[in-house]
């Protein structure tokens, strides 16, 4: 009996040993997100590996990756596929509603030159708010239908509105407001999650394997892949917004979509707008 | 004598029971057999769904179940059913797994 | 209406390099929209770049040519400041045409 019980003994302090070492290793990890210092690694980690590539580069996504496809990109910048969708946007931008107010009335700067402000984290409503849907919200406040986020006139909206940015630096602030942090950080979660019968996480193609090919094309890097946002992709025939990009990437990886604007894409935004922090806007862009 | 055969053959009896419980169901699914594995596959794609976790391949298979079975197939209806489940099974342990897992992939 | 053609003709001395966007929906006839419905074929079938009168460049498309095509070629024999003229027909007998100045 005595045995047995300080053998006992003997096993329960063992066991609460590796439990406390468990613990201790769990605690390793940080409570409170640092957004500066993940940035700071976001960015090391990119430019570490790719030490030929220009820091502004990045947001040029494949065509950093890829010399044959960069002059290709080149060239295609004389004559832009989003040039109707561009103009397009302009024109949208500038017709008023039919209260007789227009977007500018919305936006700080009358709406031209405010990209890079996107998605900034509303402190009223507590939750991160993108440029499409603070443009539907002001189509909603005027009378006017909201447009669908991932068809063709929010994405000529969004390019006029990026095309006023052109080489600005992407500014994405997080106020000192616990649930700004716990958006970014639901972002950050987002984005490392593997997801999709697949089983891909974003991390998987755009941190494991940016300049390598997914069956046909050339995988861009994280750093700064909202910077180029909205996108004439050739493999769609036309423009597409961020919404439209994140439901298909999910869709690719076998996942369901959630709902554009869904609180996990906002935050994923969010998250990877500020990590490109310093970056310039390069939208509207064309991708094969 | 006589003891051990009605024992033999009440063993055998027993056997064969237990024997064709477990091979007739692969051999003919009934529409009821149909409905219990739907009723399982949606159950599992729920609480795939309440982790916003859901694959779109198990939606191809639950659509695949219901479409054989309107056809009277429920041999294929309930393989696609028992597929559909395993599948949600699959989202629901990459949602949880994930949860702490994802640090994983973290660029630190 | 807008003209659906975008034309830069740049002159080098001896050779014009000219490059156009076209907006055009280039339908082939082979995609189906989301209700199943086939889109029917609507594709420029002929694109025809004038200089002084004399054809240039003339191409023959068909559904195989993507959305606003975008076209890109040089030729000798033109000045700045010379005229070029664009036009294309498509199958439905729809058309457009444009003049723009080499530059």
């Amino acid at each position: 009996m005595r045995v047995r019980s300080i053998l006992a003994s003997a096993f329960a302090a063992c066991a609460a040993a590796g439990l406390a070492m468990l613990a201790a290793s769990a605690i390793a990890a940080p409570d409170t997100p640092d957004p500066v210092t993940d940035a700071k690694a976001f960015r090391k980690f990119f430019t570490d590996k790719f030490p030929k590539v220009k820091f502004e580069d990045f947001v040029n996504g494949p065509y950093s990756m890829d010399e044959g496809l960069h002059k290709q990109w080149e060239e295609k910048e004389q004559f832009p596929p989003y040039d109707f969708a561009l103009e397009s946007g302009k024109e949208m931008f500038a017709t008023p509603f039919k209260n007789g107010k227009t977007y500018a009335d919305c936006f700080p700067d009358k709406g031209i030159g405010i990209r890079q402000n996107y998605p900034y984290f509303d402190e009223k409503e507590g939750k991160v708010v993108t440029l499409e849907l603070a443009l539907n919200r002001c189509r909603e406040a005027n009378g006017e239908q909201p447009y669908s986020y991932v068809k063709d006139e929010m994405a000529s909206l969004t390019a006029y509105m990026a095309y006023t940015s052109r080489g600005k630096p992407m500014d994405i602030k997080i106020p000192n407001d616990p649930r700004a942090l716990e958006a970014y950080e639901n972002g950050k979660r987002y984005f490392y999650t593997r997801r999709g019968q697949l089983n891909f996480s974003c991390a998987t193609c755009h941190v494991q394997s940016p300049g390598e090919r997914i069956r046909a094309e050339v995988l861009a890097p994280a750093l700064g892949i909202m910077n180029a946002m909205p996108i004439y992709r050739s493999e769609w025939s036309g423009m597409g917004t961020i919404s439209r990009r994140l439901v298909t990437c999910n869709s690719q990886t076998r996942a369901v979509p959630l709902e554009p604007q869904s609180d996990e894409y906002r935050d994923v935004e969010y998250f990877l707008s500020y990590v490109a922090n310093g970056l310039p806007i390069s939208g509207p862009g064309a991708r094969p | 004598m006589k003891t051990t055969s009605r024992r033999m053959i009440r063993t055998m009896a027993l056997a064969a029971m237990l024997f064709a419980s477990g091979v007739l169901p692969a051999l003919a699914a009934s529409e009821a057999d149909y409905k219990t594995a739907l009723a399982a596959a949606e159950t599992a794609q729920k609480e795939a769904a309440s982790l916003r976790n859901r694959w779109t391949t198990t939606e191809s298979a639950l659509a695949a179940a219901k479409k054989a079975a309107g056809a009277g197939d429920f041999d294929a209806a309930t393989a696609s059913a028992k597929e559909a489940e395993a599948l949600a099974k699959a989202s629901v342990f990459q949602a949880t797994s994930e949860k702490e897992r994802w640090k994983n992939m973290e660029i630190r | 209406m807008a003209s659906t053609i975008r034309v830069r003709a740049t002159n080098n001395g001896d050779t014009t390099e000219v490059q156009a966007l076209i907006q055009h929906p280039m339908d082939s006839g082979f995609i189906k929209d989301a209700q199943g419905q086939i889109i029917p074929a609507h594709f420029i079938q002929q694109l025809t770049f004038e200089h002084n009168g004399k054809t240039v460049f003339l191409a023959d498309w068909g559904p195989a040519v993507s959305k606003d095509p975008y076209v890109k070629f040089s030729f000798k024999g033109a000045s700045k400041g010379d005229d070029l003229k664009i036009s294309w027909i498509d199958n439905k007998g729809g058309s457009d045409t444009t003049t723009a100045k080499i530059g």
